[in-house]
């Protein structure tokens, strides 16, 4: 029994933390809202040279060969800066997606991942909207009950925009004519391990949001005086943000175990992929609420940095499966005729 | 990461499984708020002393076993699990026990830790005072140096236990002139000594289960003192530190708790699950328990590795209290009318002790530190908000 992180993950994590933290900064992400693709290609590259988009390509493809739970706590960085790169959802989705079609379309785009010249994203139907579509390289959609491997030109994309100026979502059409890669049970089996996938991505992230909007907040209020004093001391401002920290840090052990779970690809992965999702989903709203009203109305402008995080935060707690849809998950595993409960079963 | 028990965590559960089924009591014992049951619960400290199972990381020359963090989880949850009594001393093993081995003098700890094993003495603690609750440094008992004892005077309150323990520990001022936390010192008084009143208070179930105790000239030894006179404060800390840490509440509790919830909804589905909420609910209840067994397990990980128990532990007590009390009261929303019956009413069908639990679960937020005060630690401690 060893549920800590090994020397090299955390090692690995620091070095892209701080990369991360220095480089996406806020100015940044409001320049990306700009932009005509609101992406950098040129960051993607540096990110591959960081070595992280082909951290789950396996060896025999030139990558690195790591699971989820070698990415989680970077996936948690990313949530921190909010970073716009559809880094997650290739990393934990789109390369192990691929990597499981396997045959010669696996062999001819994981290299390109892990070299930083292919951007692999995946889109489940039931996300009604494909994230970052337009700047998929490889975009393997799963439409239908069946699974397509679209390269730019082979379909046709309707823009949806969201309140979050750096998510950008599509309606895809598939063109006439291209035919599926997949169908079948085995189409349904991918979709349930890309839906875990994705949805952990959205828990990792959601930890690094919530752990945002909390410094955020601490600073602002250390800050700000009211009365003569830093609002940050009245009891009731601490408060607020004591019950996110409290909420934060119960979240984080069940998002690194439906890591490990999914790494494993667990029987179990789906109930602890849901728990993980409501628990870093429901921190990271709480985050919201509570550090938009210590901010006062500073925090209701366009121009401080929080709305940033919020938004983000309350986008992907209805993205991979609302909350609704992750409850039912938990639901049927616990409540099931013999379902194994109570002190002893966590590790069983 | 690796989450599999070891063969040697296995072989441990399994001992420690089949030493409970064979060990104990097929009936429950009574509550241990009655002289009866108090008498049934110091028996039954006993016999797991004989078992060697009484305090499990314990060293083994004071009939420990020097089990390490995960073996101690492991113990919990088979204990839970077996629906084993609720311990007694308590006070003792998890809170004074620790205090000792870490600021008692060699002859202190041979003196008080093998009859508190041993269940022959329980301790009761004496921290609250009427004018002195979530404001701890307001004490004002005093203890007045005479010679080689010290002649204590004051009243404390709020003492759990006291009613029937031999034993209490807690913190007195020593000197006169200080104030706040200087000058006040931890002592170890024996319940008997002349000049104690126990008034025992009835808690919300009419039972005995604290006392406020008054102080009338009560000599003690001055051998009787833990760490420095002056630095109470300081091992009071260490105390409030454990009972805040890892010891006190272990998951096993929690998750027995939300596994009978999930059982009682399944038993009264068809009432139960007119309320939506109820079965959201009992959801969350599992999910919650689950998260403070992978969280409390991350912990020991951490520790067992040379790691720091850091402010963020200041997390824990508000989290498992919030979560008892949110079980119980989707228990309470399950049983309906029959919520508020005792066991015994003949019309009481299927309640179990859940009542009980509820009342009990009132208590969690208040005691240990009030889950008020909790947030102003986590606030300035956790999250370095200003003073």
């Amino acid at each position: 029994m060893d549920f800590t992180f090994s020397e090299d993950q955390l090692l690995f994590h620091d070095s892209v933390r701080s990369f991360l933290v220095n480089e996406i900064t806020p100015e940044r992400l409001r320049a990306g809202w700009d932009s005509d693709t609101g992406r950098e290609p040129a960051l993607w590259h540096q990110l591959a040279e960081l070595g992280l988009t082909g951290m789950t390509v396996p060896e025999e493809h030139d990558g690195l060969g790591m699971t989820a739970l070698d990415f989680v706590l970077l996936a948690q960085e990313c949530g921190y800066v909010a970073l716009a790169e559809p880094l997650v959802n290739h990393v934990l989705v789109g390369v192990p997606l691929l990597a499981d079609i396997g045959g010669e379309l696996a062999a001819h785009w994981l290299p390109r991942a892990v070299a930083g010249d292919a951007r692999i994203v995946a889109a489940l139907e039931q996300n009604l909207l494909a994230e970052d579509a337009h700047v998929a390289d490889l975009l393997l959609l799963e439409q239908g009950g069946q699974w397509y491997a679209l390269e730019q030109g082979q379909f046709a994309l309707d823009y949806s925009q969201s309140i979050d100026p750096g998510r950008r979502l599509f309606t895809v059409t598939v063109n006439p004519g291209v035919t599926p890669v997949v169908s079948g049970e085995r189409a349904a089996e991918l979709r349930s391990a890309s839906l875990n996938r994705g949805a952990l991505g959205c828990a990792a992230q959601a930890l690094g949001l919530a752990q945002r909007m909390v410094d955020l907040a601490v600073a602002y209020t250390a800050d700000r005086k009211q009365f003569g004093k830093p609002i940050g001391s009245f009891q009731a401002v601490k408060h607020h943000l004591a019950n996110v920290a409290v909420k934060l840090e119960y979240a984080k052990a069940p998002v690194h175990r439906a890591a490990y779970a999914v790494a494993q690809d667990a029987a179990t992965a789906t109930r602890h992929v849901a728990h993980a999702k409501l628990a870093a989903c429901e921190a990271a709203n709480l985050a919201a609420k509570h550090s938009i009203q210590v901010h006062g109305a500073m925090g209701y402008t366009w121009e401080v940095d929080l709305h940033i995080f919020m938004k983000k935060a309350w986008a992907l707690a209805n993205t991979w499966g609302d909350a609704g849809f992750h409850k039912q998950q938990v639901a049927q595993a616990i409540l099931a005729e013999g379902a194994v409960l109570g002190a002893g079963a966590t590790f069983q | 990461m690796n989450l599999s028990y070891t063969e040697q965590q296995q072989a441990f559960r399994a001992e420690v499984r089949a030493w409970l089924a064979e060990h104990v009591p097929a009936e429950p014992l009574q509550s241990f708020d009655t002289a009866e049951g108090f008498q049934q619960h110091r028996d039954w400290e006993v016999t797991l002393n004989e078992g060697r199972w009484g305090m499990v990381t314990w060293p083994e020359a004071l009939g420990g076993r020097g089990c390490d963090l995960i073996e101690w989880l492991i113990f919990e949850e088979e204990y839970y699990r077996a629906r084993a009594p609720l311990r007694v001393n308590q006070n003792g093993i998890f809170l004074l026990g620790p205090t000792l081995m870490e600021y008692g003098t060699e002859e202190q700890k041979a003196r008080f830790l093998p009859t508190m094993a041993e269940g022959r003495d329980i301790w009761a603690q004496g921290w609250s005072e009427p004018g002195a609750g979530s404001d701890m440094a307001a004490i004002r008992s005093s203890a007045h140096r005479e010679g080689d004892k010290y002649v204590i005077n004051g009243q404390k309150t709020w003492s759990t236990r006291a009613v029937w323990a031999d034993w209490l520990f807690g913190m007195f001022r020593t000197d006169p002139e200080s104030e706040r936390h200087r000058g006040l010192t931890f002592i170890l008084v024996p319940l008997k000594t002349p000049g104690i009143t126990v008034r025992p208070i009835p808690q919300l179930d009419g039972l005995p289960g604290f006392a406020e105790i008054f102080f009338d000239n009560v000599e003690v030894d001055v051998s009787n003192r833990l760490g420095d006179e002056g630095a109470g404060w300081a091992v009071a800390m260490a105390t409030a530190g454990f009972e805040r840490g890892l010891m006190l509440r272990s998951p096993a509790r929690f998750q027995e708790t939300a596994r009978r919830l999930v059982q009682l909804y399944r038993d009264n589905e068809a009432s139960a699950s007119q309320d939506p909420a109820i079965k959201e609910a009992v959801i969350r209840a599992w999910m919650d328990a689950e998260s403070y067994c992978l969280s409390t397990y991350q912990t020991a990980c951490r520790l067992s590795q040379g790691g720091k128990i850091g402010a963020e532990s200041s997390t824990n007590k508000i989290f498992w209290s919030e979560l008892d009390q949110n079980m119980h009261a989707t228990a309470m929303s399950i049983l309906g009318a029959r919520a508020e019956l005792l066991p015994h009413a003949p019309a009481a069908q299927g309640v179990g002790n859940w009542l009980d639990g509820w009342l009990f679960s009132q208590s969690g937020p208040i005691y240990a530190g009030t889950n008020e005060i909790q947030r102003n630690i986590i606030a300035e401690r956790m999250l370095g908000m200003p003073r």
